[in-house]
């Protein structure tokens, strides 16, 4: 039983994800301005997608896997408990982090970078209620592993190309265009909004 | 808090930076030399168009005497905008003041109003020497894993000193900023080049060979500092020592280019043990690894031993003293300060290698005592140390004092404090604001001024 909902929201979390300037899109311009390169910022913006998705698909892979193994209604409560607790640890301690990626960095780097935001961020965890209503339930009422892996890996491929769209085009657009000024009015707090949006995601879960 | 917007004090690039609003207030690092009665952060009213122009508006006394304060810095700055580690909606608001003969940490609000700041937080030497084994603390800058102070000694008063971080948020220790120091024992200034993933220590010694003044006997066996170390900025490992040679001594201020595709950068060397000379040195990339040359020499001035403190009598001469310099934002003009000659001196430095001076003005110094128009007792006392420039380049200011153990040294007969002010004109040259001159009230000397919303030796940037 498919609806088009969960996909349409797993597109719109990836232009979501894409949209934040901290998730990699200014990175692939910042890199581009030190090196003088358009061809740098188009160059990130692979591996930028790549940590993404690989972030994305090891958190559903996981997710999937506790859901064949615990009662479903167990499953949830632990998904929905782990999705709350990243989202309060991001607005109390997420400003906390070391950084172990700079200016200097290479392709591999930023692949690094951009796993470790998307993970440390939760982005794969905000996927979960609308993955979990995509997946192949069996009649004990648990998740099927066959069955649901390729759902949400498919889940996470149209997450990703919605993801990388969007950042392709801030990144071009900010490059060629609109220049860094406008991040000084235009930033809007993206840590407020995903901390409200992961806790929704969390609260969906429980209540679903 | 956190904001919705950035913080309009936030510049991406130093370019930008260039064109942020003039600054109205400064606030500056004022101590008592007797340790007797607290320090103090002073608040001067640098708008022209105010009615209290060069006048102090407003101070915030510390809890207790004897801190020394010195250097300090903002909570938060333009590297919040970096694109690796961003935090952009930190509020630029609080001042992070060290006490460099106590250890202890204070956390100033800047906020609700400017010319009230009011003390938040204390942090205690013990919880520092528990946490970060250091003590000593003397340089503060904001920075991609929040706010790093650096300290001249570990918590018994011996090397290594060292960085140790605190949370941008709660101000909580957050421990030793080193994983791997290498073969780095003295501290004195810190600085780092984002666009190269570097950071840059200096050298001056352990507390027992300053804080009575600096001893003869160590300055002239070369012991004091004279190298600088590189460091790989995340992944905290010492990379590099760059040894300036037995003849140099106290290598002291660093100021990195400000466009972080640069990789150079400007320090002072105080004095020559050859011939009393002062020297600038640019460090620079060449290859794999980080080099220095020296690019300016500023020789001693023969002088009347009549006229000199016990420690340059035999010598004859009066030493330039290089305590402080600073780079405009456009990484155009450096500003040295010869604490003892008495001289401010600009250089263009458009070619790092080969600056060209471009303004001099002099005030103070130890055997020409100059005025300043504004003046009315005629002699000052005390040089041009602590430098500071406006965001936008046009506005220089500077106090006279460097340390309280270490002025009557050269001031035998004392350092009465004053602030003063330099026009810049377009494309060099240098003059005193002829309304700006601010007679320090007695018991406190002032020290590191930083100006209202950033300056150009408080904030660093991921953007060209």
């Amino acid at each position: 039983m498919t609806t088009v909902w969960p996909w349409l929201s797993i597109i719109g979390l990836g232009a979501f994800h894409g949209i934040n300037p901290a998730m990699g899109w200014l990175f692939a311009v910042a890199l581009g301005l030190h090196r003088q390169s358009r061809r740098i910022v188009w160059l990130s913006l692979a591996p930028i997608a790549v940590g993404h998705a690989a972030s994305a698909a090891l958190t559903l892979a996981v997710v999937v896997t506790f859901g064949a193994v615990l009662e479903p209604h167990h499953f949830r409560l632990v998904a929905a408990l782990l999705i709350l607790s990243v989202a309060a640890y991001g607005a109390f301690c997420g400003h906390r982090h070391r950084v172990r990626v700079g200016m200097r960095a290479g392709m591999a780097g930023l692949g690094l970078w951009s796993f470790l935001m998307a993970t440390s961020h939760g982005a794969g965890l905000m996927l979960v209620p609308a993955v979990l209503s995509l997946c192949v339930v069996d009649r004990a009422g648990d998740l099927a592993v066959a069955g649901s892996l390729p759902v949400a890996l498919a889940a996470v491929a149209v997450h990703g190309a919605a993801m990388l769209a969007v950042v392709a085009a801030m990144a071009i657009a900010v490059f060629e265009w609109l220049g860094l000024a406008a991040l000084r009015s235009a930033w809007i707090n993206f840590d407020h909004l995903w901390t409200v949006a992961l806790s929704a995601t969390g609260i969906v879960l429980l209540v679903q | 808090m956190a904001t919705w917007r950035p913080d309009p004090s936030f510049y991406p690039s130093p370019r930008m930076a260039a064109k942020a609003p003039k600054e109205t207030l400064a606030y500056v690092a004022a101590f008592d030399p007797e340790r007797t009665r607290p320090d103090a952060i002073a608040v001067v009213d640098v708008d022209p168009a105010s009615s209290s122009y060069s006048q102090i508006v407003g101070q915030v006394e510390m809890p207790n005497v004897g801190d020394e304060l010195h250097h300090f810095g903002w909570n938060a700055c333009s590297s919040c905008l970096c694109p690796n580690a961003p935090h952009p909606h930190v509020e630029r608001r609080y001042l992070v003041v060290p006490g460099l003969r106590s250890s202890r940490l204070h956390i100033i609000d800047t906020r609700p109003d400017p010319r009230n700041p009011t003390i938040v937080r204390v942090i205690e030497p013990s919880e520092i020497a528990e946490k970060a084994n250091y003590s000593r603390l003397h340089t503060t800058h904001c920075g991609p894993e929040g706010i790093y102070v650096n300290a001249l000694a570990d918590r018994d008063g011996n090397a290594p000193g060292g960085i140790f971080l605190l949370d941008h948020r709660s101000f909580d220790v957050l421990g030793q900023w080193e994983m791997d120091r290498g073969p780095q024992k003295l501290a004195y200034d810190f600085w780092w080049h984002l666009g190269h993933d570097t950071m840059i220590t200096s050298e001056w010694g352990t507390p027992d060979t300053f804080e009575n003044g600096l001893v003869p006997e160590v300055l002239l066996g070369s012991k004091y500092g004279r190298r600088l170390h590189f460091w790989d900025l995340h992944k905290r490992k010492h990379l590099q020592e760059i040894d300036f040679g037995e003849e140099h001594q106290l290598v002291f201020e660093l100021r990195p280019a400000h466009d972080p595709t640069k990789a150079y950068g400007f320090v002072g060397c105080v004095i020559s043990l050859k011939d009393l000379s002062a020297s600038i040195w640019t460090w620079y990339r060449d290859g794999e690894r980080w080099a220095v040359k020296k690019v300016i020499e500023i020789p001693a001035e023969p002088a009347d031993p009549d006229l000199l403190p016990p420690v340059l009598k035999g010598f004859s001469a009066v030493a330039p003293l290089v305590t402080d310099i600073d780079l405009s934002m456009d990484d155009r003009f450096l500003y040295v300060s010869c604490w003892g000659t008495g001289d401010m001196i600009q250089y263009d430095v458009s070619d790092p290698f080969a600056p060209k001076e471009t303004g001099r003005v002099r005030i103070g110094g130890i055997v020409s005592r100059a005025s300043h128009p504004k003046t009315v007792n005629g002699a000052l006392n005390g040089g041009p140390q602590m430098v500071e420039i406006s965001r936008d380049g046009k506005r220089v200011y500077f106090t006279n004092s460097l340390y309280g153990a270490i002025d009557p040294q050269f001031y035998p007969d004392g350092v009465d404090g004053w602030m003063v002010k330099l026009d810049v004109a377009d494309g060099g040259g240098i003059a005193f604001d002829e309304n700006f001159f601010v007679d320090w009230p007695k018991g406190h000397r002032p020290h590191q001024v930083r100006l209202e919303g950033g300056d150009c030796s408080s904030d660093s940037y991921c953007y060209p």
